[in-house]
């Protein structure tokens, strides 16, 4: 273990001496908290792509995931005088000040996987996985196709007021009116704030209060998790079907044993990948932050600049199941 | 100056022979602090090239300011003998209902009342339970401190609330280039280090903090006294919470999560001593600028904010070990 | 003596008349709260606040504090965590001695700061705190341990059952219990923390070896952190640097203190801790049940914390005496 690290510093330091020859752009990833495994695959699209072309990548993050932990880490990078902020925000407006005396010194701040929805005047451009007006009614689809269309499901989300999730879970509601859907009844939408503890009492309460409960979506990578331990231990997952937006390497587990029939997810290798090149695009005037406008990137293909001066990485959700999760390497 | 005496003579302390002056100044925590206040500037400088710049590190200070000016009060409850660990709680309670009051229409001054009045109240709760029924105010507090939270998130829910555009940049306001945040800790450690150095009501907090029955039976009103500082303890946590929801705009349940963990290490950084009756507003006041120094260093380097954590950790135990070593030597 | 007693037998009936009473009436409205599955769900959610409360009783007996357990409890995990993924085939009920291990270990290291430099263990165990969950994060290099490192058999112990359905991890955290009960009962070292917390300054002339008791304590209460760590890769699958443990601290004292220990020191009771467990433990199971949303969980704990210690306090007025027996 230590000489792994040790080669890795060894192979940073090379790396940023490296960098010193040429004329690279700096750019700094501040995550929502360290020890989040979800960044760590975002964060090696950033790293590839710095290899490849003409950037220096650092990647920060507070300890915790609090709403203004991010704000010393983005006046640390304003001070050292970075050319582009990639981050997740923490908070849709606690971040606002800070963003615009980075935006003040000439820096890009540029939101990724999640936006400061409401206040979008603050930053320059976001990011996102994919489109998020189809998640909703992506995950209706698969729901339904693993119950047979029929039957009580529930939704197991994140915090009361997480913004993403609360989109995709307006997005179900409208979905399930479809006539396609008609014998299935959306009976519950429970919060487990992103806590494994949290959202198995929460899980339990949805099987204990719903006994014909089909079909359980969990449009989060903690929630998805902590549903298929809950279904796995109490050995219903004949009756229960579990899914959601989950990690493959989460969920490798569950669906190799057959307690997680799919789920679905993006890349957020994909996101960094993407976020690395147009940041090096946007600062050689290769490319223009305006809506409507398009660059190249490598494997991604053509992207456009949206409404809102946003970008989806991918047009629609990616789905796991046992014959092809062992392709994902994240 | 026959206050100082008195209660000079009631420490006993004049039978000792006088010490050598630099003898003095040297065997003081508060000397530990700087020298670490020091050698803090010149590690971080080496760290990192961008870290020496007056207006950076006076920019970082305003981010932990509200805390800071807590943490004065704080230092004082300590030497009284007692501690308060909801502070932080109480910050995000006040601020939430003083949001939560001007979102609903209630005119701004009226708002600012809610929240003051909410910030002594809380502070009374606290009171109330260690000085009327005589529970440790460790336990009180690690209890309020989780009922104000609490509280805060019920009446926030998950969700921020925003303050009006003027209210908000408290921290971008200059007076002779120094932040107001900045400027109001000052004025404020000033004020109380006075108070509590140069006042018959400061060397009376000293006295029941060394020993609270002598401190009775010499007349001392310590339960006044007790309940004075806890009032203030959360007319100032108010304040400070007031003054966070103006930097950031908005408010929500998480504001200033864990600034009671900041508030013990400035406290404890700046020589005062755990268990009461010694302790200046010098050393706190020092000490909060070592914790910002330290932290903007390591922050500005792009260093782990585990290695943070763990030199936090650090600090706290040497600290302690320091300053319990300084006094046991002085104590004779 | 036989008044005496009953006041100590009243702690522990008003929490067992609370959890009756808090039963009933959430059956009453959910009646599938009264259910076999419900009781497993209620114990599923109490091993590892039990086991580390076993450990904080001792402390909190000895007039000392440790808020450090959620990051030994971070940090044993995470080692034991790294072990089964660096070193695959390794036997896993080896994970149990090296969590454990390091438990004791980081315990001991509280411990000597505390008798060596004469350190209040409040200040201690704050600074170790931050410094054992750094440890977490420099060790780990901030990444989590996923769960197909974790053996699946240690993971079946949170899942498999040897009786009625109730799995295994519960039935440690009970046997855990059981020994505390037998050391604090039967031993003498177990009675010299209790008469080492209720006078310390008469400890020494009594022959009891202060130094070695108070290191002792620290030793358990890391242990058991330790074994909590490893059993929470049981029970959740996964370690991770920043939420394994983070905030345990407060989940363990809230039940401690109502379950009848005493903050100064001397006084507290095997069984009211057990009953102040599970107590949270039907809180937490019945909040959602109720539909009670998540963010009204902080003001309840804080107001029940508040409430213990006033309960505490009446019971305190009624007899400094009886604090003497109440040993177990």
């Amino acid at each position: 273990m230590l000489k792994k690290s040790l080669i890795a510093l060894a192979a940073g330091l090379a790396l940023s001496t490296g960098a010193l020859a040429q004329d690279k752009i700096d750019i700094v990833f501040i995550g929502k908290n360290t020890g989040n495994p979800y960044f760590d695959s975002l964060t090696k699209g950033f790293v590839e792509a710095c290899q490849k072309i003409a950037c220096n990548f650092e990647f920060v993050a507070p300890a915790t995931a609090e709403a203004t932990s991010q704000i010393p880490f983005i006046e640390a990078q304003i001070q050292r005088g970075v050319d582009v902020i990639a981050i997740s925000p923490n908070s849709p407006d606690a971040l606002n000040q800070v963003f615009d005396a980075a935006r003040a010194k000439g820096i890009i701040v540029m939101t990724v996987n999640g936006d400061i929805t409401g206040n979008e005047s603050h930053r320059d451009l976001t990011i996102l996985p994919t489109d998020f007006t189809k998640v909703g009614a992506d995950q209706i689809e698969m729901v339904g196709s693993l119950i047979g269309y029929e039957g009580e499901i529930a939704i197991l989300s994140a915090t009361t007021e997480a913004p993403d999730q609360n989109f995709w879970i307006k997005g179900m509601n409208e979905a399930i009116k479809d006539p396609k859907y008609a014998k299935m009844k959306l009976v519950a939408t429970v919060y487990g704030d992103d806590q494994p503890e949290k959202s198995t009492s929460e899980m339990e309460a949805l099987l204990a209060n719903y006994p014909d409960l089909k079909g359980v979506i969990a449009p989060t990578t903690v929630g998805v998790a902590a549903a298929a331990q809950v279904v796995q231990s109490r050995g219903v997952a004949e009756q229960v079907n579990v899914t959601g937006l989950g990690l493959p390497s989460e969920m490798r587990d569950f669906v190799k044993d057959g307690t997680v029939k799919a789920f679905q997810l993006w890349s957020p290798y994909n996101e960094g990948w993407l976020a690395a090149h147009l940041a090096v695009d946007l600062k050689a005037g290769k490319a223009k932050n305006e809506v409507g406008s398009t660059f190249e990137v490598p494997d991604l293909g053509t992207i456009t600049i949206n409404e809102g001066n946003s970008i989806n990485t991918q047009s629609s959700l990616t789905t796991f199941t046992a014959e092809n999760i062992d392709q994902f390497d994240f | 100056m026959s206050a100082a005496d008195t209660t000079r003579n009631i420490a006993g302390r004049e039978a000792a022979p006088p010490r050598p002056l630099l003898h003095v100044i040297l065997v003081r925590p508060e000397t530990m602090t700087l020298a670490l206040l020091i050698l803090a500037v010149i590690v971080a400088s080496q760290l990192s090239p961008f870290f020496l710049d007056i207006n950076y590190i006076l920019r970082s200070f305003t981010l932990s300011a509200e805390f800071a000016i807590v943490a004065l009060v704080f230092t004082m409850v300590i030497i009284a003998g007692e501690i308060d660990l909801s502070p932080a709680a109480n910050m995000a309670l006040s601020a939430c209902l003083f949001a939560w009051a001007q979102a609903s229409g209630i005119p701004m001054p009226v708002a600012i009342l809610i929240g003051l009045a909410a910030g002594l109240a809380m502070g009374a709760l606290n009171a109330f339970m260690v000085i009327a029924l005589q529970l440790p105010s460790i336990i009180v507090t690690i209890g309020t401190l989780t009922l104000y939270r609490g509280l805060a998130q019920i009446i926030a829910g998950d969700k921020s609330i925003r303050v009006p555009d003027w209210f908000i940049g408290i921290d971008k306001v200059l007076v002779l280039g120094i932040p107001v945040p900045v400027v109001i800790f000052v004025v404020v450690s000033l004020l109380l280090g006075l108070i509590l150095a140069g006042t018959i009501f400061g060397r009376q907090i000293y006295q029941i903090g060394t020993n609270e029955v002598a401190a009775r039976y010499a007349g001392i009103r310590t339960r006044r006294i007790k309940l004075v500082l806890f009032l203030l303890m959360g007319l100032v946590a108010a304040v400070a919470g007031m003054m966070t929801a103006s930097r950031l705009g908005s408010v929500r349940y998480d504001l200033g999560l864990g600034g009671e963990l900041q508030m013990v290490l400035m406290a404890m950084l700046g020589g005062t001593y755990i268990f009461g009756g010694r302790g200046t507003i010098l050393g706190t006041f020092l000490a909060a600028w070592l914790l910002v120094v330290v932290s903007t260093g390591m922050t500005v380097a792009n260093l782990l904010p585990a290695i943070q954590l763990t030199v936090l950790g650090v600090l706290l135990i040497v600290a302690i070990i320091a300053t319990n070593f300084i006094y046991s030597r002085t104590q004779r | 003596m036989n008044a005496l007693r009953s006041i100590l037998v009243r702690r522990e009936t008003g929490i067992a008349v609370m959890i009756v009473l808090f039963t009933v009436v959430v059956s009453l409205y959910k009646p599938q709260f009264f259910t076999l599955n419900s009781l497993r769900v209620i114990l599923l959610l109490t091993p590892l606040v039990m086991i580390a409360a076993m450990g904080q009783m001792l402390v909190l007996v000895a007039r000392h504090v440790d808020l450090s357990i959620g990051s030994m409890l971070g940090l044993s995990a995470m080692v034991t965590g790294m072990m089964f993924r660096d070193m695959p085939g390794i036997p896993w009920g080896l994970g149990f001695v090296v969590a454990i291990g390091i438990g004791a270990l980081l315990g001991l290291v509280n411990g000597a700061l505390v008798t060596l430099f004469r350190l209040p263990a409040i200040i201690v165990t704050l600074g170790t705190l931050n410094l054992y969950r750094g440890l977490t994060f420099i060790v780990s290099n901030a990444r989590q341990v996923d769960r197909q490192f974790i053996p699946s058999e240690l993971k079946a112990m949170s899942q498999t059952s040897p009786i009625l359905g109730i799995p295994w991890i519960i039935f440690m955290a009970f046997a855990v219990a059981l020994a505390t009960y037998w050391f604090v009962m039967h031993t003498r070292v177990g009675r010299q923390i209790f008469a080492l917390g209720s006078n310390p300054v008469a400890a020494p002339l009594r022959g009891i070896k202060v130094t070695q008791v108070t290191l002792l304590v620290f030793a358990i209460s890391g242990a058991l952190s330790g074994l909590a760590g490893i059993m929470y890769a049981s029970r959740w699958g996964f370690v991770n640097p920043s939420n394994t443990g983070f905030g345990f601290e407060f989940q363990v004292i809230a039940a401690v203190v109502i379950g009848g220990v005493s903050i100064n020191g001397g006084v507290g009771s095997v069984l009211g801790v057990v009953l102040g467990v599970l107590l949270m433990g039907c809180v937490a199971a019945a909040l959602p049940l109720l539909g009670i949303p998540g963010t009204a969980q902080g003001a309840i704990y804080g107001a029940v914390i508040l409430v213990a210690l006033l309960i505490d306090r009446s019971v305190r007025q009624q007899g400094i005496a009886g604090l003497r027996i109440a040993r177990a």
